[in-house]
Parts: C-alpha cells; structure tokens; sequence
C-alpha cells in the first residue's frame, strides 16, 4: 500500500537515489545493475499506475502533504497515464541496449557516472510527464536538458563534434527555458497561481487578458524549442546523430515526446477556451509549419549520408505529423497526434538502436558507403531495422499505419482533402530516404570485404522487443488508439 | 604572491572562521536567511581560498576526489531518502509531520535533515566543479 499510494513520488525519487548511488559504484557492471533493477521497478510502477488511473480517473498527488494550489502537485490523468508507461518502457529497454553498446563508445571508467546521468534524464523526464504545476515543470526542463547534454557529450569520445552538439544545445535549450520561465512569470502575475489545474480555474474567471496571452505565448515558443518543432529544431539533428547510440535511442523516443505532451497540455488543456488566439495560432502558426516541417525533414534525409543523422531528420518530420495532428484541432485530431506520439517514440526508437548496432558491428560511423552489404552479414538486425523502417512509412500490420489510419481520419473529419496529398506525399517521400538505406545495405557489394564484429545477443533482444511492440500496436491497436481517445477527453472533455 | 606571509596568515585565520559561519548558515535557515544552499557555497569557498593560496594539492590532501564524489551523493541520499522516510511512516513524499510528535517540532526537524543533504551535495559540487577547471590542462 506504501508504494501504491506514492507510485507518482517513487517514480521520481527512486532513479534519482539510484542515480546517486551508482555515481560512486566502482564497477559499470554494478551501476548498470542497479540501472537495470531500478528501470524495472519504475516499469512495475508505470502498469500499476495506469491500473490506479483507469479506475479513478484523475490522480492528484500533493508534496509534502502541502495540498495544491499551495504546494506542488503531480497530476495523473488520461492524457499523460499512457506516457509515463512509454518512459518507464522504453528506459528499460534502453537500459537493456547501453548494456552491449555503451561499453564500446564511452570509457570504462566514465560508464558508472553516465549511468548516474542515464538515471537522472529518466527521472527527469518522470518528472516532466507528470508535473501539475508550471514552475516546477521548468526546473525538471532544466534538469533533462542538462542531463541529456551531458549524455550526448559522452558522444565525444567517438567523435569530437559530439561536443559542439551538446554545447549547442546547451545554448538554445537554456533559451528555450528562459522563455518558459518569462511565460510562467507573465503567467504568475496574471492569476497569481503556478498548479495547472487552478490556473484554468483563474483564468476562466478573469477571461481574457494581455498578460496571460503574453505568457502563453513565450511558454509555448520555449516548449517548442525543446520539443523540436521546425523552426527551433536546430539543436536536434547533430546532437542525436553524435550522441553514443543508446543515448540517441533513449532521447529521441521520449525526450522530445513528454515535451510535445506537454505542448498540447498548455494548448488544448489550459488556454484553449480562455482566448480564440489559440484558433489561431493553430491554423495560421502550428499547421503550415508542421507541414513545412514534414517536407523540410524528410526532403533533408533524402540527401543525407549520414545514418544517424539522417534518421534524426526524419524525426523532425514526424515530430511535423504529431503537431500537424494537434493543429487540425478536433477531437479525433488530438488523438491522432497522441497515437503518432507513442508510435513514433516505439519506431524511432528501434531504428536507433539497430543503426548502433550496425555502427559497432562495422567499428566506424554508419554512413551510405561504410554499410554497404552490411545487411546480409547482420540478417537479424537487419531484418528488425527493415521492419522498423517500414513502420515509419506506414505500412499496414505495423504500429506506423495505425498513425497514419487515425491521420487520415482525423483529416476527413475535416473535410478539408488537401491535407490528405500532404501526409500521402510525404510518405512516398519517406520511401526514398528508406529505400536507400535497404538497397545499400542489401544490394550493393562492399567497398572492401567487410570485419563484421558479431551481433551482440543483448542489443538484438531489445531491437527485437521493440519490433515486436511495433508489430503487435500495428495488429491489436485497440490499446494504443484507446489511449489517444483518453488522452483527447482529458484535454479538451468528451466529444 | 603566494609566497606573501600576509596572505598565508590571515587565509589561515579565516579558514575556520569561513566554515562555522558556513554552520551558522546551514543550522539557521529555517529562521533566518539561508539555508542548505547558501551555507554548501560558504564552505566551499573556505576550502577554495586555502587552494588559492596553499595550492591545490594540499587541498586535494585534505579533501581527495574521490570523497567530494561520495559527498556528492550523501548529500543526495539524505535529500532523498529523507522523502523516503516519510513514506514508510505513511504520509506523502518529503511530509515532515510525522518525524515527531508535534507538528511544528517536525516540520522543524524534517527542514533541518533536508536542508542538511542539500549543503552537503552543493558544497561537494561547488567544490568539484573547482578542482574539475583548475586541475584542467589543454591538450596541446
């Protein structure tokens, strides 16, 4: 009953005391240990939460028993019960991974402390997913964004450019959430409250107001950059393709996912019936820019050379079909963007850890010409990355074309079929940067005959559990769509 | 300069001085201004002065590397496992009610071990992030 009724608390607390005490372990066999252990208890705890949400609803947990809107509450509700599950899923996955990985790309003697970090942006983006109150949410921003560049940095000891990536990061994510913090401060002095749920109430009484519009609009320009979205997406691609693989993995799956969550909480669950703004905002802002998005990104991995970073382009294409989703504004929209988000988080996922695999298999960086014939070498990896692959076009039995499916719903709902050319369009485009990877790695003979290092037997169990999700969300969807309804009703009530 | 007695002198005074009013810091912040924080950055510059004038390698005698880590996560721990605590005595995470039994004594208390692992964990880092620049050598 203890750890019941504390489930939002531990899911915290417990990474972070891991995470302290794995720092000063000696041994990285140990510190991934309890890495592991402690993923998998968070993992109980996520399933055991959504037992506890489903039946009542909304979870309210207060902070040193300081009841909100005085002290700092977690909410737990429909729209984020599914994403606390994806987090503590893909961690344990993950962890799984930087077991057979981690070791050939960061010093022996620096891995108990990146598992320490590791720890840490796990805890940190608990915290984050389940956060009631605005300020709050800034300090656990704060904390993923320094745990997460410090984990990309580890990068370096591959290649040196990780480096600049990080710093990169480091530089327009702290301006992302100076941003945030002007908006909650805006925010602050408009209602005079930080909890979520009082600030709705507030608002709803004093209705529009210049202050509070003002707020909106720097909180979201500041989630947006950490969410990746097109125009303030440049710290992305180069620091998932330098990141070490599990890392890239890790972070691309739920990194960006709980702050593009949390772009439709403030969107769709606060401001949306305080000013027509937000209208707005979605038709004329977030719609054409999740379609340039969509074009920019997948038009750029058509060029690209580079594995890693072509997939980290993609991401942001697909990051432009979730917030395309949420701009179409209905019901059915919303769910759609939240059904692409789990989905893609499972998909892109797997294909970072299988280009990892391939990297460490061939020992240099995975690029168009060092893959070549590497896929008849590697058949297992190879055959979990094409399904993978195939995911993120959207082929029907995989998780990829349930996305698409309740896209297209949601856009005839519309009426609007120009919509329907965008997502087609840009699928077929998709299939080229895809098709590339597969004829390489398939088709063509190798520069030169190839040392290919055996396939870790690790590394393949948590590409393959992946696929296997992918696989099973694409057959039995009930779950995963059951979750987007859920999600939209939290939001913006049932329809 | 190093070799100046009127550095080494008055730095030696002060060293001990720095670190009680550091305490002073630390144990009365729950009343007055301070706390944990404030108090791990006092310290700190107690054992930063030192190195500045007596070099960093007498320092790092006194505080070794390793044991800034191990405070690093102490601090941490009891941060943490404070919260932990109230759980098992069946309040909400970091719920300082039932440390004792009258309320104002608890919350009194529950501030003064949390604010505790905090000083612990910033003096360790203040003084990590120290040692990390200034034992740092380009590679040419």
């Amino acid at each position: 009953m203890l750890i019941l009724n504390n489930i939002p608390a531990l899911l915290v607390a417990i990474p972070l005391l891991a995470s302290a005490v794995v720092s000063v372990l000696p041994s990285a066999r140990i510190a991934w240990g309890v890495a592991f252990v402690t993923t998998l208890c968070c993992l109980y705890m996520a399933f055991e939460l959504t037992e506890i949400v489903s039946a009542s609803l909304t979870l309210s947990y207060a902070f040193g028993g300081w009841e909100p809107p005085w002290g700092i509450a977690f909410v737990v509700d429909g729209a984020n019960v599914h994403l606390v599950l994806l987090v503590a899923f893909i961690s344990v996955i993950a962890t799984v991974y930087a077991l057979s990985t981690l070791k050939h790309e960061i010093a022996v003697e620096d891995l108990p402390k990146a598992y320490a970090v590791w720890l840490l942006t796990i805890a940190s983006l608990f915290g984050l997913s389940m956060t009631g109150d605005a300020f709050n949410l800034f300090v656990f921003l704060e904390i993923s964004a320094l745990s997460s560049i410090t984990l990309i940095a580890l990068g370096a000891g591959q290649d040196r450019r990780a480096l600049l990536a990080a710093y990169n990061y480091l530089i327009i994510g702290a301006i992302g959430a100076t941003f945030y913090v002007i908006g909650v401060g805006y925010l602050y002095a408009a209602t005079g409250t930080l909890n979520l749920l009082d600030i709705i109430k507030r608002l709803n009484e004093i209705g529009t107001n210049q202050a509070a519009v003002t707020g909106l609009a720097f909180m979201l320009a500041g989630i947006m950059v950490k969410a990746g979205v097109f125009p303030v997406h440049i710290w992305l691609p180069a620091a998932y393709s330098f990141a070490p693989s599990a890392v890239s993995s890790l972070l691309s799956a739920i990194a960006t996912k709980v702050a593009i969550y949390y772009l439709a909480r403030i969107l769709f669950g606060i401001f949306i019936d305080t000013t027509h703004l937000i209208d707005l905002f979605l038709l004329f802002v977030l719609m054409p820019v999740s379609v340039i998005a969509i074009f920019y990104g997948t038009i750029a991995a058509i060029y690209q050379i580079d594995i890693k970073r072509l997939f980290a382009l993609s991401s942001i294409a697909q990051i432009g079909y979730i917030t395309f989703a949420f701009s179409i504004n209905t019901h059915s929209g919303i769910s759609a963007g939240f059904i692409h988000l789990i989905n893609h988080a499972l998909i892109k996922g797997a294909l970072f850890m299988a280009v990892g695999i391939f990297a460490i298999g061939i020992g240099q960086r995975a690029t168009m010409n060092s893959l070549r014939g590497v896929g008849r070498q590697m058949p297992i990896t190879f055959t979990g990355f094409v399904i993978a692959g195939l995911a993120l076009i959207g082929v029907p039995l995989t998780a990829g074309f349930i996305s698409k499916l309740y896209l297209f719903k949601a856009i005839f709902e519309t009426g609007n079929g120009i919509y329907v050319a965008v997502i087609a369009v840009s699928s077929a485009l998709s299939v080229i940067y895809l098709w590339k990877i597969f004829e390489v790695m398939w088709l063509q003979e190798p520069l030169q005959p190839l040392k290919i290092e055996k396939e870790s037997v690790v590394a393949c169990v948590s590409l393959w559990l992946l696929v296997f999700t992918i696989i099973t969300f694409g057959i039995y969807s009930a779950g995963v769509s059951s979750y987007g309804m859920n999600a939209a009703n939290a939001l913006i009530g049932v329809r | 300069m190093r070799e100046n007695p009127v550095f080494k002198i008055v730095s030696k005074i002060l060293f001990g001085p720095i670190i009680i009013y550091g305490l002073y810091v630390q144990f009365h912040g729950d009343y007055g201004p301070g706390g944990g924080f404030q108090a791990g950055v006092i310290v700190a510059a107690a054992f930063i002065l030192y190195s500045i004038i007596f070099g960093l390698e007498r320092v790092r005698k006194l505080m070794p590397v390793i044991f800034v880590n191990y405070i690093m996560a102490l601090g941490v721990l009891v941060f943490a496992g404070t919260g932990i605590a109230s759980i098992i005595l069946g309040a909400n995470y970091l719920d300082y009610s039932p440390f004792a039994y009258k309320i104002y004594k608890a919350q009194h208390l529950g501030i003064i071990v949390v604010e505790l692992g905090v000083g612990l964990t910033v003096f360790a880092v203040m003084l990590g992030l120290f040692y990390a620049f200034s034992g740092f050598k380009p590679k040419k």
